[in-house]
């Protein structure tokens, strides 16, 4: 499944400009996080920190600058970056009338995941739910939901997880786990990148801290060189458009 | 062939949630037969007189159900924030409409199969002919492909539900015409000509330009 090209970060995000009305929500903004790394964003309410992650996972288009996601372009890459992509939401982005297992196989045929069955057993046992297979999502808890949302988001063995206020409706020790499981998927190499408001969970679970202030991050967690080179990637891949 | 793979995964999807709900296929059900009732009773029936009007009643009621069961389409899509799910996944938008659009077709199909009987008992309808069933087939797809859109485009609206007839009925006119005049004379078991000649590859040349429009302009308005 992975498609990363070598030597590249596994976010590049560079020049970000979201506007909705006059409303600028981000102003330019870089953001790299490299491989093996577990980044936390804090921001305010209406910090742009939701904007951020769904640009990254391809579902709304900045205004201006661009994405790559280990080296693949979202755009125009025909969909190689999003199989990179876990994307966890504030919503489940699950079908409430579909079973634990109807919801990932869908996903898995989406994703084209080999041997889809054995890989929904295994995350299903990853987020405790393996019991519950063959319930109706809607007759789950919140919690449950939560945690079959985070089962979708890596069934296909992305490369970059992006979540969004993960933590939310869970209890403590499914806080835990997910902080576990963040905690593995770090240590294999792979990288995510968060949201949460909860300042506790962040320092624990964070290699990189971020803060989005007014559509800009107060302190850059990359070196002036690695923007310049991805900028540079960038440049040269409007010109061959 | 992944785009064929995805569409079908789409639409299998649709049809097994509305098979376990079951809230379209219903509702559209009542509905249809409750303006077939209406309509018997509600016009002035002499032996012959529906005749002339019952073609256009037949479709008034198609469309309006077709509308119902748009609406649900990507309702359903928005409840959990699905739509997400659909978008962010490595899959054209290309096979997102079509999978929704099949699935719609699908439901607005079984729908008028059940309700086609029931007219043609109220209406008094002569024997129903393959052609008929021809044109049905035709004008369905062009009602699931242009209502799919705009279902989609409704979707992303606070007031989809007034929205999407709106938008839906005005481009569906050429259908319309085209479905009831062909369905007109295809009860009359006149002459097929103007049928096959006329109105059969009206419909066929409107299904192909918004096969290749829609999903076009849907690749556009969901771009990520």
């Amino acid at each position: 499944m992975n498609q990363a090209l070598p030597g590249s970060p596994a976010i590049a995000a560079v020049g970000l400009r979201k506007d909705y009305g006059d409303r600028s929500v981000l102003r330019r903004l870089d953001v790299l996080v490299p491989w093996g790394q577990t980044a936390v964003l804090f921001g305010t309410n209406g910090a742009g920190k939701t904007t951020l992650l769904r640009i990254l996972a391809g579902l709304s288009r900045p205004d201006e600058g661009n994405v790559r996601i280990a080296g693949q372009p979202m755009r125009r890459s025909g969909g190689r970056a999003r199989t990179l992509v876990g994307f966890v939401g504030h919503q489940t982005l699950l079908y409430n009338d579909l079973t634990c297992r109807e919801n990932l196989a869908f996903y898995a045929k989406l994703y084209g995941v080999a041997s889809p069955q054995r890989r929904i057993d295994s995350v299903l046992g990853q987020l405790d739910l393996a019991d519950r297979a063959d319930r109706r999502v809607r007759t789950l808890s919140h919690g449950m939901q939560k945690r079959l949302s985070v089962a979708r988001a890596i069934l296909h063995e992305p490369a970059v997880l992006l979540l969004d206020e993960p933590e939310s409706g869970l209890d403590a020790g499914s806080v835990a786990s997910l902080g576990a499981l963040l905690s593995a998927w770090s240590a294999s190499g792979k990288t995510a990148l968060l949201t949460t408001h909860s300042s506790e969970i962040g320092q624990a679970w964070a290699d990189h801290v971020l803060t989005l202030e007014r559509g800009r991050l107060t302190e850059p967690m990359h070196a002036d060189h690695d923007v310049a080179d991805a900028r540079a990637e960038s440049d040269a891949e409007r010109s061959a458009r | 062939m992944r785009l064929l793979s995805a569409t079908l995964a789409i639409a299998w999807k649709d049809v097994r949630l509305e098979l376990r709900s079951r809230d379209t296929i219903i509702s559209a059900l009542v509905f249809g037969l409750i303006v077939v009732v209406v309509f018997n009773f509600g016009l002035n029936r002499t032996p012959g007189s529906l005749a002339p009007v019952a073609p256009g009643l037949l479709w008034v009621a198609y469309a309006f159900v077709g509308v119902l069961a748009m609406n649900r389409a990507f309702a359903r899509e928005l409840e959990q924030g699905a739509l997400d799910g659909l978008l962010a996944a490595p899959v054209s938008r290309d096979a997102v409409f079509l999978g929704k659009m099949l699935g719609t077709l699908a439901f607005m199909l079984l729908i008028e199969a059940v309700l086609l009987p029931v007219f043609a008992v109220m209406l008094d309808l002569p024997a129903l002919s393959p052609a008929l069933g021809l044109i049905i087939l035709l004008a369905t797809i062009g009602f699931a492909t242009v209502g799919t859109f705009f279902a989609a485009i409704a979707a992303q609206t606070r007031s989809r539900e007034i929205l999407l007839p709106v938008l839906f009925f005005p481009v569906i006119v050429p259908v319309m015409i085209a479905a009831v005049e062909a369905t007109a004379l295809a009860l009359e078991g006149g002459p097929m000509l103007p049928i096959w000649s006329r109105w059969l590859p009206l419909l066929v040349v409107f299904d192909a330009l918004f096969l290749v429009i829609c999903p076009w302009i849907f690749g556009f308005v969901f771009e990520g």
